[in-house]
């Protein structure tokens, strides 16, 4: 099952802020669970778009203002929800406000 | 079937063989294991150009064994000079020999020993059993070669950490070692079945693997219950595989598919195969679920269906290996022959497994069986949450779309009573 482990952090915390992962990248690349990961650039510099009735907006991000945002994601490919919810545990809250463990959505399917 | 299938198929068939020469010859299974992978790339690359040699085995018996020592040789290795001993006594090409299954089972025992995770279990025996490549088993995962990679190379340290050897294991641990490589086999079958009605072709053909080497077990094995048994219930199942996706890919219920599109030929080897098996050996949980399987697929029409005999095998499975899922299918067979209401009581069962708390087949199971009994309304919202918890898009689909249709027919409740 694929999770997106979304890393929350305060809007406050200046970017780039000790993002010292070594543990979680060691753990889930050793294992081959780890698929790839991204770290986001600050909010401030992200744009909106709308499309409405055909016109489009584009705004300055981000999309939501919230006292919270995704600094970062890692992809990652575990036996379980409860695995993902591990590895998450394996980011230093200190760096990160707390992580999502975020289900993706599968094309595969059993018929009932 | 064109050249590079027939290449391809020769040359699985011969990986795991190739693999248990070396390693009866040399030892070192993470040695071998890698000296055999590139024989096979190398007969993939000259074989098409130069023509299959006369006898393909030896030729890559003799491309590994070459590898092999380059490869101590060049790592300036412990083991040089027993190696380089050990291959002076190189039989002469051509030294076909029995016990070829014997060492396919062995390998499979290996691949899965205990000490792996069950994902590592399933990416060792594709690579060193079914002859894929590495990035073969990545794509069919769905997953970058670089997450893959490691899956295999940790399980190879882990077989050596626990001093796994190539040979088969006691036989007071075999029977518990032989349930692992059946898991390990069912699940690859699963992995595939299940994406077959999406366009991840290549996670599809997972099925074909699984089937080619659980027939091979069952050569080695012919006369274990459980080996026939999940043979069978492969067949019995990729047998619908065509008729279980309609042409836009959503999926069709068992009840409302085509009958005339199932593999009539995997249905016939599969019942052969489940009724051989209960009639000679002890009952298992693989037989009572293909007995199942061919009652299904048995049936020229789904109200044929001999819901009555599938009853009470679920009893019985749900007796010697109790799970959830199988309550969820002995409720089925209960509505279907007593009502929908003793279904649902069976379903009350599960309230408060953890299991199956934010399982989406419980709530689909639930709302299908309030359908049957006319709870139209609480029907739709358990359907409408089945499809909030499953993760698989087909299944969503078509759990929105039962909802949908409640929808509509609750309206038509409601104008009636106006």
């Amino acid at each position: 099952m694929k999770f997106l482990l979304n890393l929350y952090v305060n809007s406050a915390t200046l970017p780039g802020e000790g993002l010292d992962h070594e543990e979680f990248l060691t753990a889930a690349g050793q294992t081959g669970e780890l698929v790839s990961g991204h770290a986001f650039a600050d909010p401030s510099i992200s744009a909106a778009v709308r499309v409405r009735d055909g016109g489009m907006t584009v705004t300055e991000g981000p999309f939501l203002e919230t006292a919270d945002h995704v600094a970062g994601q890692y992809l990652v490919d575990c036996a379980s929800r409860e695995r993902a919810v591990e590895l998450a545990a394996l980011i230093p809250s200190g760096q990160v406000g707390g992580v999502e463990v975020r289900p993706l959505m599968d094309s595969a399917g059993m018929e009932m | 079937m064109s050249t590079t299938e027939r290449l391809g198929d020769l040359l699985r068939e011969l990986a795991p063989q190739v693999l248990g020469v070396l390693l009866r010859r040399y030892g070192g299974f993470e040695e071998c294991e890698d000296a055999v992978q590139e024989a096979l790339l190398a007969a993939v690359t000259q074989w098409p150009a130069d023509g299959v040699p006369d006898r393909p085995r030896s030729w890559l018996v003799t491309v590994a064994s070459r590898r092999l020592i380059d490869q101590v040789r060049s790592e300036q290795a412990r083991r040089r000079r027993e190696v380089t001993a050990a291959v002076r006594d190189v039989p002469v090409p051509g030294d076909e020999k029995p016990g070829d299954q014997d060492d396919t089972l062995a390998l499979l025992f290996l691949c899965c020993h205990p000490a792996l995770t069950p994902a590592s279990q399933v990416a060792l025996t594709l690579r060193a059993v079914g002859g894929l490549t590495t990035a073969e088993v990545a794509r069919a995962f769905l997953v970058p070669e670089a997450t893959m990679a490691p899956r295999i190379s940790r399980a190879k340290q882990r077989i050596k950490t626990a001093g796994a050897s190539f040979e088969m294991p006691p036989a007071q641990e075999r029977a518990e070692r032989l349930d692992a490589v059946l898991q390990v086999l069912y699940l690859i079958f699963n992995e595939g079945y299940t994406a077959s009605s999406g366009p991840d072709l290549h996670r599809g053909e997972l099925t074909t693997e699984a089937i080619r080497l659980t027939r091979m077990v069952h050569r080695s094995l012919p006369d274990d219950g459980e080996v026939a048994g999940l043979l069978a219930l492969m067949l019995l199942t990729d047998a619908r595989r065509a008729a279980r996706t309609s042409p836009d890919g959503a999926l069709v219920p068992m009840s409302e598919q085509d009958r005339s599109r199932w593999d009539a030929a995997m249905i016939e080897e599969g019942a052969a195969l489940v009724t051989d098996a209960m009639s000679s050996s002890p009952l298992g949980p693989y037989q009572l679920q293909a007995a199942i399987a061919a009652l299904h697929v048995q049936a020229s029409r789904a109200e044929d269906t001999d819901w009555e005999q599938i009853r009470i095998l679920y009893g019985i499975l749900g007796r010697i290996a109790p799970n959830p899922m199988v309550t969820l299918n002995h409720a089925i067979a209960l509505a279907m022959t007593r009502g929908p209401r003793t279904g649902l009581e069976l379903l009350e069962s599960l309230d408060g497994d953890p299991r199956v708390a934010r399982h989406h087949r419980l709530y689909a199971v639930r709302a299908h069986l309030q359908e049957l009994a006319g709870e139209h309304a609480a029907a739709r919202e358990n359907y409408r949450l089945a499809a909030r918890l499953t993760t698989s898009l087909p299944e969503q689909r078509y759990l929105w779309g039962r909802a949908g249709r409640l929808d509509a027919r609750t309206g038509e409740e409601h104008t009636s009573h106006e």
